[in-house]
C-alpha cells in the first residue's frame, strides 16, 4: 500500500511560489496497475515522485507498507529506492554502458557476486524479451528496446513498486502497445504495483486497473478504471473520455450541414451512452423489433476498459414519435445514458 | 641527410644537445604541471558541478567562493601571474627559476581553465541521468564516479586535449623567469640573436606535439563514444 497524507509540493520560480502538489491524500492498494493523468503541469509527475523521494514533500507524509519514507534519513532512503524501480520517457540509459552493464548498475552493491550479478542480468533480459542484446550500446536499439532495457534495469534489485513517467510517450503507438503488454505481465507475474504518469487515457484504457486525475495539483477524481470513465463527473475527465472518443463529433457534423446528419421529417438524432455494464445486450436490435423503430447507426465507439465494454452510438432513428419516447424510456431504465441532440419529430 | 640538415637549420645543429635539452625541459614541464592541473581541474570542476545550483550536492557557498576565484584566476594574464607569484613558488618548490619555478605558475594557470572545461564537460551530461541513478539508489560519491566522469569521459578528454595543448603554449612563456624549454630556446637564440632557423625548429617540433597531443585525444574520444 502507497499511503499520501496531506502531501503538499511546493516549488519558487521567479519569486512566485507555484502548488505543483497540493494536500493530496492518496491510498494506492498492492499489485496494482494504477494510473495517474492530467495535462502537463497537473503535478502528476511531482507526486509520483514523492513516493521515491525524488521530489521531497514540503508537508505531508508518504508511506509505502510499514515505513514513512518521508521521515528516512539519506542513507535509509536510499536503501529503500533500490526497492522502488522507476522508468522514464527518454528511457535515461547509460550511454557509455551496454545493455549489460545499464542493467548489471543497481546491483554494484547488492553484495552479488560477479557470477550471480551475470544470472541475474541474462535472467532480467529473458524477462523483458532482449537476451541477444547484452553487449550491444543504448545507440544501437530502438526505442521500444531502450523502454525494455531500462525496464529490466528497473527491477534489478526486485522492487515491489515500479514507477512509469510517461514511459512510452515518446514510442509509437505499436511499440506503446508491446511496452504496455509488457508492463501488464510484469504485473502479473510479479505481483509487482505500478504507477503509471499519463496524458494518454489509451494507457489508461489498456492497462490500469485504477485511475487517478489530476488537475492543478489536486486529485479530482479516482477509482476503479471503469467506474470513473463510464461516469465521469468533473469536466477534466470528461474531456479524457471524449479524447478517445469520436461521439461529440456529431455537433461538428451538424453545425456543418453535413447531409449525414440532415434529418426528415420524423427522425432524430440520439446519443446512446453505455455506463453500466450493458453494452454485451443487444439493445439496438432490442427496440427496433419492440417499438418498430429504424435505428441508422451513423457512429459508434465501443471500447473495452478491463473485461467491460464503455462507450456508444450515435444514431438516426425513425419511427413513431410515442414509440421513439417509450424506447428512450427502456433504454434509461437498462441504464443507457441517452441524449436527444436533434429531434425532427411530428408532435402530435 | 647530416648535411641537409645543417644547411637548413646550420644554428641548431650547431646546439644540438641544448636543443634536445630544450625539448625534454618542454616535455617535463608540460607532464608535471599537466598531471597536477589535471586532478585539480578535475576536483574543482567536480565540485563546480555538483554545487551549482540543482546540482546533487548544491551549496551556494562553496559554489560562489570557486566560482570567483576561477574567474580572478582566469582574468590574470599568464605573464604576470608568473612574476606575482614568485614568493608562493619559492615557498613550494623552494626555488622560482627554472623547470622547477614554473611547475607552480603553470598550475596556476592552468587549473582554472580546466576547471571551466571540466564544468562544461560535466554540464553535457543529461539531467535524467543523473535522476534515473538517484532512483536506483545511488548517493552523492556513485553518481560522480559511475555516472558523470563515466558517461562524460568524451567531453572531459576533449577539455584535457585543449588544456594540454594550451599548456604547451604557457611553458613557452614560462621560459621568461627563466624555466628552459622550447619557448625560451627560441626567444634566446632565435629572437634575440636573430636565428631565425632556432625559431623555426623550434615551432616544428611544438606543432609536432600539438598534433600528438590532438590525435590521441581524438583516438580516446572515439573509443569512449557509443
Amino acid at each position: 500500500m502507497i499511503i499520501f497524507e496531506n502531501v503538499s509540493k511546493s516549488f519558487e520560480a521567479y519569486g512566485k511560489t507555484v502548488e505543483a502538489v497540493n494536500d493530496v491524500n492518496l491510498r494506492l492498494e498492492e499489485g496494482k496497475i494504477h494510473g495517474v493523468i492530467g495535462f502537463s503541469g497537473a503535478g502528476k509527475s511531482t507526486l509520483v515522485r514523492c513516493i521515491n523521494l525524488l521530489e521531497k514533500p514540503t508537508a505531508g507524509k508518504v508511506i509505502l507498507g510499514n515505513t514513512e519514507i518521508t521521515s528516512l534519513p539519506e542513507k535509509k532512503l536510499r536503501e529503500e529506492r533500490k526497492k522502488i524501480g522507476m522508468i522514464f520517457q527518454q528511457f535515461n540509459l547509460f550511454s557509455s554502458r551496454t545493455v549489460f552493464q545499464n542493467i548489471a548498475y543497481p546491483l554494484k552493491h547488492s553484495g552479488m557476486k560477479k557470477n550471480e550479478i551475470k544470472d541475474k542480468v541474462n535472467s532480467l533480459l529473458k524477462l523483458v524479451d532482449l537476451h541477444d542484446k547484452a553487449e550491444a550500446y543504448p545507440s544501437q536499439l530502438s526505442g521500444g528496446q531502450k523502454q525494455r532495457v531500462a525496464i529490466a534495469r528497473a527491477l534489478a534489485n526486485d522492487p515491489k513498486i515500479l514507477l512509469s513517467d510517461e514511459s512510452t510517450s515518446a514510442l509509437d503507438p505499436q511499440t506503446t502497445k508491446s511496452i504496455l503488454r509488457l508492463l501488464k505481465e510484469l504485473n502479473g507475474k510479479l505481483g509487482i504495483t505500478i504507477v503509471v504518469i499519463t496524458h494518454e487515457m489509451q494507457v489508461i484504457k489498456e492497462i490500469c486497473d485504477n485511475v487517478v486525475v489530476m488537475e492543478n495539483g489536486k486529485i479530482v477524481e479516482q477509482g476503479d478504471v471503469f467506474q470513473v470513465f463510464a461516469n465521469p463527473v468533473k469536466q477534466i475527465t470528461k474531456d479524457f473520455v471524449d479524447s478517445t472518443s469520436n461521439l461529440s463529433m456529431i455537433h461538428e457534423l451538424i453545425k456543418d450541414r453535413v447531409p449525414i446528419a440532415r434529418l426528415n421529417e420524423g427522425e432524430c438524432i440520439l446519443k446512446f451512452t453505455y455506463i453500466a455494464h450493458s453494452a454485451s445486450e443487444a439493445l439496438v436490435s432490442y427496440i427496433s423489433r419492440k417499438y418498430n423503430l429504424n435505428v441508422n447507426i451513423i457512429f459508434g465507439n465501443i471500447e473495452l476498459i478491463g473485461e467491460y465494454p464503455i462507450g456508444g452510438l450515435v444514431s438516426i432513428v425513425s419511427g413513431a414519435s410515442e414509440d421513439i419516447t417509450e424506447a428512450i424510456e427502456y433504454l434509461r431504465n437498462k441504464d443507457v445514458e441517452v441524449e436527444v441532440i436533434l429531434d425532427a419529430r411530428i408532435s402530435h | 641527410m647530416q648535411e641537409f640538415l645543417i644547411r637548413i637549420f646550420p644554428n641548431v645543429m650547431s646546439k644540438l644537445p641544448g636543443f634536445y635539452e630544450s625539448i625534454y625541459e618542454t616535455i617535463v614541464m608540460v607532464g608535471w604541471s599537466g598531471s597536477i592541473s589535471f586532478i585539480f581541474g578535475l576536483i574543482l570542476g567536480i565540485c563546480l558541478t555538483v554545487t551549482k545550483k540543482g546540482g546533487i550536492l548544491q551549496n551556494n557557498v562553496i559554489f560562489k567562493i570557486l566560482d570567483t576565484v576561477i574567474n580572478f584566476l582566469r582574468s590574470i594574464p599568464f605573464v604576470i601571474l608568473l612574476a606575482s607569484l614568485i614568493t608562493l613558488t619559492r615557498l613550494i618548490s623552494g626555488t622560482s627559476i627554472g623547470v622547477e619555478g614554473a611547475i607552480v605558475p603553470l598550475v596556476f594557470g592552468t587549473v582554472p581553465f580546466f576547471s571551466r572545461q571540466i564544468e562544461t564537460a560535466l554540464a553535457e551530461l543529461d539531467p535524467g541521468l543523473v535522476e534515473a541513478a538517484q532512483s536506483m539508489g545511488s548517493g552523492p560519491m556513485e553518481i560522480i564516479f559511475r555516472v558523470y566522469l563515466k558517461e562524460c569521459i568524451p567531453g572531459i578528454v576533449r577539455g584535457t586535449t585543449i588544456t594540454a595543448i594550451s599548456l604547451i603554449g604557457l611553458t613557452a612563456m614560462a621560459g621568461a623567469v627563466g624555466a628552459g624549454g622550447l619557448g625560451d630556446f627560441a626567444i634566446r637564440f632565435g629572437y634575440q640573436r636573430n636565428q631565425i632557423d632556432v625559431t623555426y625548429a623550434s615551432v616544428i617540433v611544438l606543432v609536432l606535439m600539438v598534433s600528438i597531443i590532438q590525435i590521441i585525444g581524438n583516438i580516446v574520444v572515439k573509443k569512449n563514444s557509443h
